[in-house]
């Protein structure tokens, strides 16, 4: 078969204990039968796995932080695309989002297409306004405010019982069990990653995943609902396995068809005792475990990488249930010529 | 045999992890020069540091304001914020482009009368307003503010002695979803302070109640409160137009629209984040047009904005006094511009680039001001070119509160000039000496000799 | 003054130092110092060499090569003479 020659530069190759996306994107993206493809790694640090691995990238650039601001993002890849003639960008990390989404027209301009969600439906799904989401969208999630000052924080420890749920704005959450733990994850939070900082009512339950793939018309295109089976003391998945869970599903498509959600998604919920499902967090992209998905049986990136071509999608309708994930690490081997090279011309 | 181009030598450790190089491109582009007028120029002729206002800049934000709120509402009008900037030759400006007078104190008033506005074309706010600065303004028909009930009975009383019916109108603090509310000034909407106080202004039938004004906070950097609070003041109007059969002339939106700075603790830059003219005037006006009142009397909408209008139009030039190293060994650049001429610097991580052309190489800098003062920084931790003692820095987008809010402490205040459309350079505030300072000072006979 | 034996300088001015696994970068006249103090010239006469070959006045490069020199300390990749 005559497979569609496509270059896919993929963000997120920080494939380490806490792992970005990128790499497992790319694994399914390399599975595709339709596309051939040539993978361009963008990195922010200079020892993000993927970079090394030649059989998952073909070639690798570092782009500036998000800090940076937006336009020396459009230039650094700009300039990229002059070399490699990029047709799909995939982001894969919650801060670059927002220069994405404001770049997505100026990236269609020269010819780079994204498949992200509208700046309307990244804000709303925000911890920060998810009680207001809750309502709005008649979905359940926990009880959350966010704060922007060390003394509010001191005012809602008298509402919040302990043990509460301190979050970063993009990234990070801490249990804190007592005031002094909160005033510590306050401070640690907000000087990484800004303000404000969400303060969550803890939930007891089953923590449980979906990963979905909306159309931007309301359509689900691919979920797979999965529960962590090892959790990591960073909280993140070690081992899985895919669910069949009717109503998370439904939940799944009512958010999808209410939202009208175009890209990727994650669901975090809680499922109570009393099999009550609460929505914990949304993360606005495809998470780290997305290969587990293509294993069952719905290659994501893939039907992700068509959506934004603009190539017709029908909707995958099964998986297999009782697929499982085990994550392992792997040291790999280079020079430090390899290294050289990144470090000083940016490239590899 | 030719030399060649000098680069002060540096070595970098490489950060394992964290991204330093990105390619060939310069993070930094010089800013060598203002409206056409080299910064070199600036500083030779006025001075290390010198602030420096750009009219052109002034003129296209201002414009670029008016077309976003005037294409999508016809009744609009604009009111420079006194305290926001008031250096004559400055307020002149806004004035000349038709922008009223905003002014918060009996100091701001006079200062619009001298720069020849007519009293019906000033607005007067603020919690500190003297009699004798109500009676001045009832007798000039400006439009006073009521903020509280003290006031509101100091006006009935002037009212009555004066035989004139004052122009009022109430500011109002209101919960729009933003932290924290401004409650300190205004009456509270959703107590009824706000009702009470418009009740007791019709009853008395001393007062023309014309306007309502709202003013929800600083450096808001979403629209939707806007949107909130225009459709509270909206609604306002419908009660009181059904309750008293009076039509409220104007609303008052106040300010509090962000400009481009970031702010200290964002991780993104706040020329990426910061709303445009048009997502604000979208979210107000769309409020007063979807509200319950017939079209043709609809309000006429105020905007008293300041920051964003004035900010991006300001600059300063300065000079690299030191370079060290810290005990950890990091950089430190210690250049003439001070926290007691740029306040902002306690909230902004200020857009700083070097003056002249400069070698590619960066360090992480702290960047301090020349006060004997631990507090002294402008900016705590940037990556920076290597400057060399006696280099030009230029600090951009300082227009807004710099030029009130400064203060003259250990050094002088500087010359600030402003470059007009053609280039030319105008000094519009000079420079203070010793005289300036001790002028105003008296030395008890006994100290004299 | 004595660099670190068995420390590479590449061409792209990347430096590795093998004892402690530290890398560094250099621009282009760091790299000129650092190689002209490999090749044992005395730092008197670096400085004179740089004067020559450069566009700069020697009261400015004297606090920058001052300022360099203790870097290269403080990295610990120069060590006074033993």
């Amino acid at each position: 078969m005559n497979r569609r020659k496509l270059t896919i530069a993929v963000t997120g190759l920080n494939n380490i204990d806490s792992p970005g996306p990128g790499v497992p994107v790319i694994r399914g993206l390399r599975e595709s039968d339709e596309f051939d493809l040539r993978i361009i790694g963008l990195a922010y640090e200079n020892l993000e796995p993927g970079i090394y691995l030649h059989d998952v990238v073909d070639k690798s650039y570092l782009l500036p932080l998000p800090s940076a601001g937006i336009e020396s993002l459009f230039e650094r890849i700009e300039y990229i695309n002059s070399i490699e003639n990029i047709d799909v960008i995939i982001p894969n990390f919650d801060a670059e989002l927002f220069p994405m989404i404001k770049l997505e027209p100026r990236l269609a301009e020269i010819g780079i297409k994204c498949f992200l969600p509208t700046l309307e439906q990244f804000e709303e799904r925000h911890k920060a306004n998810l009680p207001e989401y809750g309502k709005k969208y008649n979905v359940k999630v926990p009880e959350s405010t966010a704060i922007n000052s060390y003394s509010e924080l001191k005012k809602l420890s008298e509402e919040f019982e302990f043990p509460m749920l301190v979050k970063g704005k993009y990234y990070e959450a801490y249990t804190a069990y007592n005031e002094e733990q909160a005033g510590m994850y306050f401070n640690k939070l907000a000087n990484k990653w800004g303000l404000p900082v969400i303060i969550q009512e803890f939930v007891t339950g089953t923590e449980v995943n979906v990963i979905a793939l909306g159309d931007g018309k309301g359509n689900t295109i691919a979920a797979v609902p999965m529960r962590k089976q090892y959790i990591t003391d960073k909280g993140k998945a070690w081992g899985g396995i895919t669910l069949d869970d009717k109503k998370m599903l439904e939940l799944t498509e009512h958010i999808m068809k209410s939202t009208k959600w175009r890209g990727g998604m994650e669901l975090e919920i809680i499922k109570t005792k009393k099999n009550e499902y609460y929505i914990i967090e949304i993360n606005p992209r495809i998470p780290a475990w997305v290969y587990l998905a293509v294993g069952a049986g719905q290659n994501i990136p893939e039907a992700l990488v068509k959506l934004a071509l603009g190539i017709e999608t029908k909707p995958y309708e099964s998986y297999q249930v009782g697929k499982m994930f085990i994550r392992y690490s792997w040291d790999h081997i280079c020079d430090i010529q390899e290294f050289e090279k990144l470090t000083t011309f940016g490239e590899l | 045999m030719e030399k060649l181009k000098y680069e002060r030598p540096i070595i970098n450790k490489i950060n394992l992890g964290i991204p330093n190089k990105f390619g060939t491109k310069p993070k930094f582009e010089p800013i060598t020069q203002i409206d056409g007028v080299p910064v070199q120029i600036l500083a030779e002729k006025f001075g290390s540091p010198v602030m420096v206002i750009s009219e052109k800049k002034i003129k296209e934000t201002y414009k670029e304001a008016k077309r976003a709120f005037t294409t999508r509402y016809p009744k609009v009008q604009f009111a420079w914020s006194y305290k926001t900037n008031y250096l004559d030759a400055v307020c002149r400006i806004f004035h000349k482009m038709g922008s009223w007078a905003e002014v918060v104190s009996g100091f701001e008033y006079d200062k619009a009368l001298s720069n020849g506005m007519p009293g019906n074309q000033i607005i007067f706010n603020g919690p500190d307003k003297s009699l004798k600065d109500l009676e001045k303004a009832v007798i000039n028909k400006s439009y006073i503010h009521i903020d509280h009930f003290d006031e509101l009975y100091d006006l009935i009383e002037i009212a009555e002695k004066l035989d004139e019916k004052p122009k009022v109108a109430i500011r109002i603090n209101m919960n729009t979803g933003i932290y924290p509310i401004w409650d300190k000034f205004g009456f509270n909407l959703e107590n009824g302070d706000a009702w009470n106080a418009i009740n007791k202004i019709m009853i008395s039938g001393k007062l023309d109640l014309v306007g309502l004004h709202t003013h929800i906070g600083t450096f808001i950097n979403t629209v939707e409160p806007y949107g909130v609070a225009t459709t509270k003041l909206m609604d306002l109007v419908i009660r009181i137009n059904e309750k008293f059969h009076t039509l409220i002339k104007y609303i008052d939106l106040g300010g509090g629209f962000a400009s481009t700075n970031t702010l200290r603790g964002s991780y993104l830059q706040g020329s990426d984040t910061c709303p445009s003219f048009d997502a604000y005037a979208e979210a107000i006006t769309n409020s007063i047009i979807n509200s319950g009142m017939d079209i043709e009397n609809l309000p006429m909408l105020i905007l008293e904005s300041g920051r964003a209008l004035i900010d991006e139009a300001g600059s300063i030039v300065g000079s690299v006094i030191a370079n060290k190293r810290l005990a950890d060994g990091r950089r430190s650049m210690i250049i003439d511009v001070g926290v007691n001429i740029l306040f902002t610097a306690f909230w902004y991580d200020h857009l700083i680039n070097p003056g002249q052309s400069f070698s590619y190489n960066s360090e992480e800098t702290t960047i301090y001001g020349p006060l004997c003062m631990n507090i002294d920084c402008i900016r705590p931790n940037m990556q920076f070119p290597v400057l060399k003692k006696g280099d030009l820095i230029v600090i951009s987008k300082i227009g807004a509160y710099n030029m009130t809010q400064w203060m003259q402490f250990i050094t002088m205040r500087p010359n600030v000039v402003l470059i007009d459309l053609q280039g030319q350079t105008h000094v519009i505030r000079q420079n203070e000496t010793l005289e300036t300072i001790t002028s105003l000072e008296l030395i008890p006979d006994y100290l004299k000799s | 003054m004595k660099i670190k034996s068995n420390l590479a300088i590449s061409e792209s001015g990347f430096v590795f130092d093998p004892e402690t696994g530290d890398s560094f970068t250099l621009n282009f006249t760091g790299k000129d110092i650092l190689n002209q103090i490999n090749q044992g010239i005395s730092l008197n006469d670096i400085q004179k060499n740089i004067l020559e070959k450069y566009d700069v006045e020697s009261d400015s490069l004297e606090m920058n090569f001052y300022d360099f020199i203790s870097m290269l300390k403080h990295f610990n990749i120069l060590h006074e003479n033993e």
